[in-house]
């Protein structure tokens, strides 16, 4: 088992790109087959990432070579704390499969479901194999196998707006993309090497130049239009707001976490505090423009009717959160970061789960109404009171309700803050708390308290296959804030990690 | 620095310099016309600015293919693979994005029946 559990991170990857590539070969005479394939891959994934997740915990990290090449030459794939984030991915990939059965079959012709099925397997697979490789270049390629599938995906039903939104998202992700091959190449050039641990190494022998600041710009830039940064959002809120619900499920979810995951492995990984790079000048920019992002996503959410408009322009706010968690850093004293640092990366989690159940709930209000704007909608939530009940359950966590998930990592964000002593950065994480509680109250009122009109009586709950993801997700946002320690027990040592000081570190 | 110090790194970092001009060159297509193909373009020639940079990098005046074989004396000097291998792959995506953006050209085009931005826009 132990000697199996070494390979796992590399059969995870593989695993979903084989899948992907194969499924239009077998889903050939049969269309339909196409899901239970899918399935199938995405369920080998998750217990290939389990077996490396395990190993991970009991024995350390995974370092594996690929063709037996030593790391600098070769390429490593190097699955260690902040990889666990594919455990999210692959599991969320499984959920939103089993959910898209029955809901993308009333969005796509028959004729397309292998295109779907094998574009989500390839997007899943370019974020697991992003989130473990230890290689600078291969990033680059993840992220493009990622990022096209995304882009694809979003233009799948093929809609008049669709298109253009999955234009804007291709022209701003490609130059966000061909950002951080500039900024490989600059590392490249001043390091001469790949592989981001001998980057980290050889950066800390050498005296930084300008093309090492230039770099990390690059960088910072690149993945902070994947991430949808302030001034670098634009393209978010309709990609997200006009794909299909299970893909705006996977895209507000889990592919803006990839940009998060690529600053932290560029900062914290390659770069490195108390290396010969201070950074903090740029986490103290970031975290100034994550207050920003903040507001302004909080703010727009709060004047939209459209009910996935607002979920989109939420995603923007809590990545916000998740930038202030994680740039709440001091170059000589580690340590002081550390509570800021568990409450980003334990957002990355939870918002993922928060995010995924309110898009799915959606994409059921849809599904069984057709309607997406929330005048339409009033009292839906008596005639679905499981998906809507759903809904509320993730609603409250998002607005952070303490029994639920998103106290938690708002919790620990405030107190990093307050500790740092960036006392406007804790006021701003309030204010914009106050505006997400205020505009999910008004989609709850909106859905329970108010009478239904004549279309809304004539609906009923949505189908079971839909229902099932919805539940567990539900589920998932209580469990992580009720047993809040399972995941802080997960984040922790890769917080400690990140920031350099032993797994076992506690303040 | 004097004048002829910059003409001097002008000359040494050509390859560089021609790489960053074409880059701006690209965006500045990319933002300023409203054609979606033309934007296309603009990018493409970022695209082709980054790989310059990279395989250039990668060069050394008078070097050989580093391959092992007869004909080698000690001082034999080789340029580096790694950056044309990496373009290789680089390519490959660029031009993966290439067909899916004008397959959605296409599908905008019948939609629409303008690649202009602008009028695309005021259709929404």
């Amino acid at each position: 088992m132990v000697e199996f559990s070494r390979h796992c991170p590399v059969l995870m990857t593989v695993t979903f790109l084989i899948g992907a590539v194969l499924t239009p070969i077998v889903s050939r005479s049969r269309k339909k087959f196409s899901f239970w394939w899918a399935f199938f891959v995405s369920l080998l994934g998750l217990f290939f990432c389990f077996c490396a997740v395990w190993r991970l915990y009991t024995v350390g990290p995974i370092s594996y070579w690929l063709g037996g090449w030593e790391p600098p030459y070769g390429i490593e794939v190097y699955f260690d704390y902040i990889s666990t984030i594919t455990l999210l991915m692959t599991a969320l990939g499984v959920l939103i499969i089993v959910y898209s059965n029955k809901y993308i079959r009333h969005d796509i012709s028959e004729e397309k479901l292998p295109t779907y099925y094998s574009l989500v397997l390839l997007l899943l697979g370019g974020m697991v194999g992003f989130s473990v490789t230890g290689d600078m270049f291969n990033l680059y390629v993840f992220l493009e196998i990622l990022s096209l599938s995304g882009y694809a995906l979003v233009a799948i039903t093929g809609e008049k707006l669709t298109a253009m939104a999955s234009f804007k998202y291709l022209v701003i992700g490609a130059v966000s993309s061909l950002c951080v091959l500039f900024g490989i190449a600059f590392l490249y050039n001043v390091t001469g090497s790949l592989n981001m641990a001998d980057i980290a190494f050889r950066l800390q022998q050498t005296q930084p130049t300008t093309t090492t600041y230039v770099a990390l710009a690059l960088f910072i830039i690149g993945f902070s239009v994947k991430a949808a940064m302030f001034p670098l959002h634009i393209w978010l809120p309709d990609a997200h707001a006009l794909a299909p619900s299970s893909v705006s499920a996977l895209l507000s979810g889990l592919v803006i976490k990839v940009g998060i995951v690529g600053i932290l492995r560029v900062l914290y990984c390659v770069y490195k505090l108390g290396g010969s790079v201070d950074f903090t000048v740029v986490t103290n920019f970031m975290g100034w423009l994550a207050a920003i992002t903040i507001l302004v996503g909080a703010f727009f959410a709060f004047f939209q009717d459209d009910i996935k408009m607002i979920f989109a322009y939420s995603s923007i706010s809590n990545i916000g959160y998740i930038i202030m968690g994680i740039s709440l850093v001091s170059f000589s004293q580690p340590e002081r970061g550390y509570l800021g640092m568990v409450g980003g990366l334990i957002h990355i989690f939870n918002h993922a789960i928060i995010k995924s159940t309110l898009f799915l709930c959606a994409g059921a209000i849809i599904y069984k109404t057709g309607f997406r704007k929330l005048s339409d909608l009033r009292g839906v939530g008596k005639k679905m009171p499981i998906t809507c009940g759903a809904l509320t359950i993730a609603a409250l966590s998002i607005a952070g309700i303490p029994p639920t998930a998103g106290f938690i990592c708002k919790w620990y964000i405030v107190l990093g803050a307050i500790e740092f002593g960036r006392l406007i950065w804790a006021g701003v994480l309030l204010v914009g708390a106050l505006f997400v509680f205020g505009y999910y109250i008004k989609i709850v009122n909106a859905i329970f308290f108010r009478e239904p009109v004549e279309p809304i009586t004539q609906v009923d709950e949505a189908p079971l296959s839909m229902l099932i993801p919805i539940v567990i997700l539900a589920t998932g946002c209580l469990i992580m804030g009720v047993f809040a320690y399972i995941p802080l027990n997960v984040i922790k040592p890769a917080a400690a990690t990140m920031l350099g000081l032993p797994p076992t570190y506690l303040p | 620095m004097s004048v002829s110090e910059l003409f001097y790194k002008l000359n040494v970092n050509f390859n560089y310099v021609v790489a960053v001009t074409l880059f701006i060159i690209g965006l500045y297509a990319m933002i300023s016309n409203p054609n979606l193909i033309k934007k296309f373009m603009g990018l493409n020639i970022m695209e082709t600015s980054v790989f310059l940079f990279i395989v250039s990098s990668g060069a050394i005046t008078g070097g050989k293919a580093p391959i092992i074989g007869e004909g080698l004396s000690s001082g034999t000097v080789f340029v580096n693979p790694i950056p044309q291998a990496l373009i290789l792959t680089g390519i490959v995506v660029a031009m993966s994005t290439t067909a899916l953006a004008l397959s959605l050209m296409i599908k905008l085009y019948e939609q629409c029946g303008t690649l202009n931005a602008d009028k695309i826009k005021e259709l929404k």
